[in-house]
């Protein structure tokens, strides 16, 4: 008895599309997840996985396919059907990647918001921005502009921390506690608001299991929020070429519980302000 | 390759390529105006350039953008005036007044030539230099392009009036050199007038 | 008829001064047959260099420290690598050599609109090229910020370097430029009597579409170098944030070039391929119409979509979601051309030739590449893996795994018109499982890399990923040992491979309408009006007769 191919095909489909879920839910590519918002990302990121894992296989296969069946055999030097187009074929395969891509950018604006991406950036009336610049002092005002990244801001149990990268490393400084170290340290649990600035050329400050990442550019102050959910020790990597030492420019960032910090915090503390 | 002038019995020859057979229309006009948009678009990336920066860069205390207006606008003047001497020696030209072309030729070379006098000048009276801030970078920069075109053109006009003292060099059929200056010269214009608008009047 | 008027007047025996023999390959020659071929030999001898330089590249990464050269000599190297492969080979050879070979038959014309101009253009590559890499020796070496010389590192970085490398690049663009120039002139313009622009083989209308790109999107990254360089020499301060410049600007200028650039780099491969594949599966190209759309939709959509190389560079929020949305759409137009071509092989009578091999291996790579493509469109997406090895994995599945392997499916392919003399087959093969094994082996698990942490353009590493870079340099060993058989194949066919006839694949596309090589008029006699470039499978006979002008040219009848 022949099965019919529609059904064969129809099956094949689905084995595709099921292998693609296992693939995007069982696979694990990515490094450790250790903010609040790296469980998001990773969500956008399985189902990235999962679409391209279904394409790819569905694309390779069916060239794999055609070329085994459709081989031409020896002694063979006729042609093949002169099918020239498909106008219903043509508009069935315009419109669903058009659907996919469309849902894909709708998604991921979704998770981009979610991260914080979408803040505004004009900040004329966020507490944080007041208390920043009262530490900060002595600053012309038009230095306070931000440039770009990542806020979740509004929040008034921010932690700032000021960055400062050069060639080859980042300085962070707690200006309400007045510290100032080559580590960062951080509590899970509470937003920390990163205001970066460069000295010389332009770095990146990139966590890979937090999955953020903003340039650090001369002239240009940028920020970046985030929160931390694990404790641990974590690589900080400048990602944007920097010059010869730009791969040895590295740092970590230490993740406290709440308390742990707060005793990292008067370890360190400069005996003046205390 | 032979360089030899294309003259009016070569009909419209490419004279590029000796396979030619004659059957295909002359290009170079063509590909010059290609290439003049590939030009406009250096300008259009300085232009982008120089706007942005006007958006978000502010300028050092005591540096202004305000420009002294009174010689650039001689300036303008005379290279709007040039494209019409220009436009005026090409009508001559197709009325196979070759004296009366050349007069114009030669006025519209002056004309370019005042222009470059006039920009000049004014290098020479502005209170900044080339590096003292952001504006007056890209200010000497997109003068200086620009005016590089300008003297580009001059140079060419003066080498076509050189060339149209030749009997026969240019006819009313066939004068590409002429015509190439002529579309030449009237895109440096216009983009002189978009620069103006940007750097002096905005 | 025009056709046949012409078809009575001989070429005229003008006294060429025109070297023959092989000398004319070393001289300014205005035949665009010789053109072709000499940017195509000369983009596979710079190929070798940036090949080189990738094996210096792989080498140093084979440890996580920094050892094999110093780290200043690492970002020499990496800054030459992108700029020789892309500005010197890629972008050379796709479009200079292939189109200058081809383009003229397809219009049906003798030659290019503008010879002189493109042997300028030709001749502006090797000088530059040779300036390129002999930055390398000068005082202080070669640049070292990278192929995109992001300022303010690129005015920090030894001068001289930097100089040259602008020079090098504006050199090249400017020939690049030239050769658009000339194509957009012989498409639209120089077209034989009677053939419109929808009979057309495909390749034209990529090349129409990537000159279109050339003569919008290189002069603003010349306008940028001169900014640059001006920054350099002279110490003005567009980009110097210490002189109130704005480092921003720089980078969005230059990808206004260099994203078009990409598209540069693979439309000309969209239709090369688009010629291989029915020739070697008898069947028509299937949505003909829709590849023209597709590939004109691809050229407006890539010039509106540069900042996605920006996303965390501190562009405002509406431009992230803006260049998401419309790079992510790039994939319609592009998903049609590929879907396309699937369509042209089902159903086909595909010879397995090592063209169609190398063609197949690179719908599928591409496809690969276009997909992490669309991922890092996304801009949470992007914002983890930008900068990384991630990134480094993306653009080399497309441009190693599409755009050179369209190359080698190329040279399969037209071989045979250009000597006159067919490939060793098995060979071939050989080479195709050597590159298709090699190149996997290398890239696909720098995306893992990428993920995990790993930036780019760095000579030192977490030594957590010593293995996973270990098994890249091997993929990177093959794929230079791969380069072995090739060459002994292209080299040894030159003078001892079997006649091929001059048209060993049947094909109708006008270039084989006449002998292989060809003489250096194209066609004796009046150049064949072909309506139907793709019309396979018509009644069993593969050329229709009425059209066919160039049919007593045919000696391989089928
Ligand atoms: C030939 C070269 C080439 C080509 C064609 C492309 C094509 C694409 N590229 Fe790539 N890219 C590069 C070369 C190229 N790229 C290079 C060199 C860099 C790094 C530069 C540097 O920093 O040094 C880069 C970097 C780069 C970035 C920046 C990454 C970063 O630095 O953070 C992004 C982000 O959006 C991107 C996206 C895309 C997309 C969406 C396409 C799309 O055009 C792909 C479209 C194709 C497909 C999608 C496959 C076929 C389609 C289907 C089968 C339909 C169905 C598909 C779906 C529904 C998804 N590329
Ligand atoms: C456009 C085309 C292109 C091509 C074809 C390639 C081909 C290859 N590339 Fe490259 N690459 C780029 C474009 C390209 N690359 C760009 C634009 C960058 C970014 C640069 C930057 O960051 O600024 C880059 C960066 C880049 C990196 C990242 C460097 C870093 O960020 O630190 C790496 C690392 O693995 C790499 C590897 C390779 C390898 C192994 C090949 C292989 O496929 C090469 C295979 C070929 C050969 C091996 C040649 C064989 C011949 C010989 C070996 C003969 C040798 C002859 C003598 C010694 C006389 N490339
Ligand atoms: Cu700092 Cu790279
Ligand atoms: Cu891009």
């Amino acid at each position: 008895m022949r099965i019919p191919p529609a059904i064969i095909t129809l099956v094949l489909g689905m084995m595709l599309v099921l292998f693609g879920l296992w693939v995007a839910n069982d696979v694990s590519l990515l490094p450790e997840s250790a903010s609040l918002n790296a469980p998001v990302y990773d969500e956008l990121f399985k189902v990235l996985l999962a679409i391209g894992t279904v394409l790819l296989l569905g694309i390779t296969g069916i060239v794999i396919y055609s070329l085994v069946r459709f081989r031409r055999r020896q002694g063979d030097s006729l042609d093949g059907e002169p099918i020239e187009g498909n106008l219903a074929l043509e508009l069935f395969w315009t419109a669903v990647p058009a659907v996919v891509v469309l849902f894909i950018g709708i998604y991921s604006y979704d998770i981009y918001d979610r991260m914080g991406g979408m803040q505004s950036l004009s900040m004329h009336d966020h507490a944080p921005r007041e208390q920043l610049a009262s530490v900060r002092h002595a600053e012309p005002s038009d230095q306070d502009r931000l440039w770009g990244g990542i806020g979740i801001r509004g929040s008034a149990d921010v932690l700032p921390v000021e960055v400062t990268a050069l060639q080859f490393a980042f300085i962070f400084h707690y200006p309400e506690q007045n510290i100032t170290s080559g580590e960062l340290h951080v509590p899970t649990g509470r937003p920390v608001e990163l205001r970066l600035r460069a000295n010389d050329v332009i770095h990146a400050f990139w966590v890979p299991q937090f999955r953020l990442k903003q340039d650090v550019i001369p002239g240009q102050q940028t920020v970046l929020s985030f929160t931390a959910r694990k404790p641990g020790d974590y690589p900080i990597v400048c990602a944007e070429l920097c010059g010869p030492y730009h791969g040895g420019m590295r740092s970590h960032v230490v993740v406290h519980n709440p308390d742990d910090f707060s005793s990292w915090l008067e370890k360190t503390a400069p005996p003046t302000l205390s | 390759m032979t360089t030899a002038p294309i003259t009016a019995s070569e009909g419209s020859t490419t004279a590029e390529s000796h396979l030619e057979h004659g059957h295909h229309p002359d290009l170079r006009m063509f590909g010059l105006a290609t290439f003049l948009v590939a030009d406009g678009m250096t300008f259009a990336g300085f232009f982008a350039a120089y706007l942005t920066f006007r958006a978000v860069n502010p300028l050092p205390a005591g540096a202004t953008y305000e420009l002294e207006l009174l010689m650039p606008t001689i300036n303008t003047a005379l290279l709007v005036v040039s494209s019409f001497t220009f436009h005026r020696a090409s009508k001559e030209l197709m009325a196979s007044r070759m004296g009366a072309c050349r007069g114009w030729l030669l006025i519209s070379a002056l004309l370019g030539i005042a222009f470059l006098g006039g920009q000049m000048l004014e290098y020479f009276t502005l209170p900044f230099g080339l590096t003292d801030n952001l504006f007056a970078s890209t200010f000497y920069a997109l003068t200086g392009f620009h005016g590089l075109h300008v003297t580009l053109g001059a140079l060419m006009i003066l080498i076509v009036w050189w060339q149209a003292r030749q009997p026969g060099r240019f006819t009313p059929q066939e004068h590409f050199g002429i015509a190439a200056v002529e579309l030449y010269w009237h895109f440096v214009d216009v983009i002189w007038l978009v620069l103006f608008a940007l750097l002096y009047l905005l | 008829m025009t056709a046949s008027l012409t078809q009575t007047r001989e070429p005229s025996p003008a006294p060429s001064l025109q070297p023959t023999g092989w000398l004319r390959y070393l001289s300014f020659s205005l035949d665009h047959k010789v053109i072709g071929l000499q940017y195509i030999v000369c983009g596979f001898l710079f190929y070798f260099v940036g090949g080189a330089l990738a094996g210096v590249i792989r080498t140093e990464l084979a440890t996580p420290i920094s050892d094999f050269v110093s780290r200043e000599v690492y970002n020499q190297v990496l800054t030459l690598h992108g700029t020789v492969m892309i500005f010197l080979w890629i972008v050379p050879v796709v479009n200079g050599g292939f189109g200058n070979y081809l383009i003229p038959f397809y219009v049906g014309a003798r030659d290019m609109a503008f010879p002189r101009l493109n042997a300028v253009a030709f001749w502006m590559i090797p000088p530059s090229g040779l300036l390129l890499i002999s930055s390398y020796f000068v005082h202080g070496g070669a640049a070292q910020s990278g192929w995109t010389a992001y300022p303010p590192l690129s005015l920090t970085t030894p001068a001289t370097g930097q100089i040259l490398w602008i020079l090098s690049v504006l050199l090249l663009g400017g020939s690049s430029i030239f050769g658009g120039i000339n194509f957009i002139a012989t498409i639209v313009k120089f077209r034989q009597p009677g053939l419109k622009l929808m009979m057309l083989p495909m390749y034209c209308w990529a090349m129409l579409g990537t000159s279109i790109l050339v003569v919008l999107a290189t002069p603003v990254l010349a306008g940028t170098l001169i900014l640059l360089s001006l920054d350099i020499v002279a110490h003005t301060g567009f980009f110097n944030p210490g002189l109130g410049g704005n480092v921003v600007v720089y980078q969005h200028l230059f990808w206004f070039y260099s994203h078009p650039a990409v598209y540069i780099m693979v439309l000309p491969a969209f239709g090369l391929v688009s010629e291989i594949l029915p020739v070697h599966a008898r069947k028509p190209l299937f949505g003909y119409v829709t590849m023209v759309y597709s590939i004109m939709a691809i050229v407006i959509l890539g010039l509106i979509v540069w900042a996605h190389h920006m996303f965390t560079s501190g562009t405002p929020p509406w431009m992230r979601l803006f260049f998401t949305i419309a790079t992510a759409f790039i994939a319609v137009p592009t998903g049609i051309k590929f879907f396309n071509w699937i369509a042209t092989l089902w159903q086909g009578r595909l010879a397995l030739t090592t063209a169609m091999l190398f063609s197949c291996a690179f719908i599928i790579q591409f496809v690969f590449g276009g997909i992490t493509g669309v991922a890092l469109a996304q801009v949470p997406f992007d914002v983890h893996v930008h900068d990384t090895y991630f990134v480094v994995g993306h653009f080399h599945y497309i441009v190693y795994g599409g755009t050179v392997f369209v190359i080698f499916a190329s040279i399969y392919h037209w071989y045979p018109k250009f000597t006159g003399r067919l490939l060793n087959e098995p060979l071939g093969q050989l080479h195709l499982l050597l590159t298709v094994i090699g190149f996997n082996l290398c890239f696909a698990p720098q995306h893992w890399l990428g993920l995990n942490g790993m930036p780019r353009r760095v000579a030192e590493y977490d030594p957590s990923f010593t293995v996973v870079n270990q098994i890249s340099s091997v993929g990177a060993l093959m794929m230079a040992i791969s380069t072995l058989p090739f060459l002994i194949n292209v080299i040894g066919s030159a003078f001892r491979g079997p006649r091929a006839g001059d048209n060993p694949w049947r094909a109708l596309t006008p270039e084989w309408l006449t002998t292989s090589p060809p003489p250096v008029e194209n066609w004796r006699g009046a150049p064949p009006l072909v309506k139907e470039p793709y019309g396979y499978g018509h009644s069993g006979n593969p050329i229709d007769l009425q059209t066919a002008r160039g049919r007593d040219l045919w000696t391989s009848q089928p």
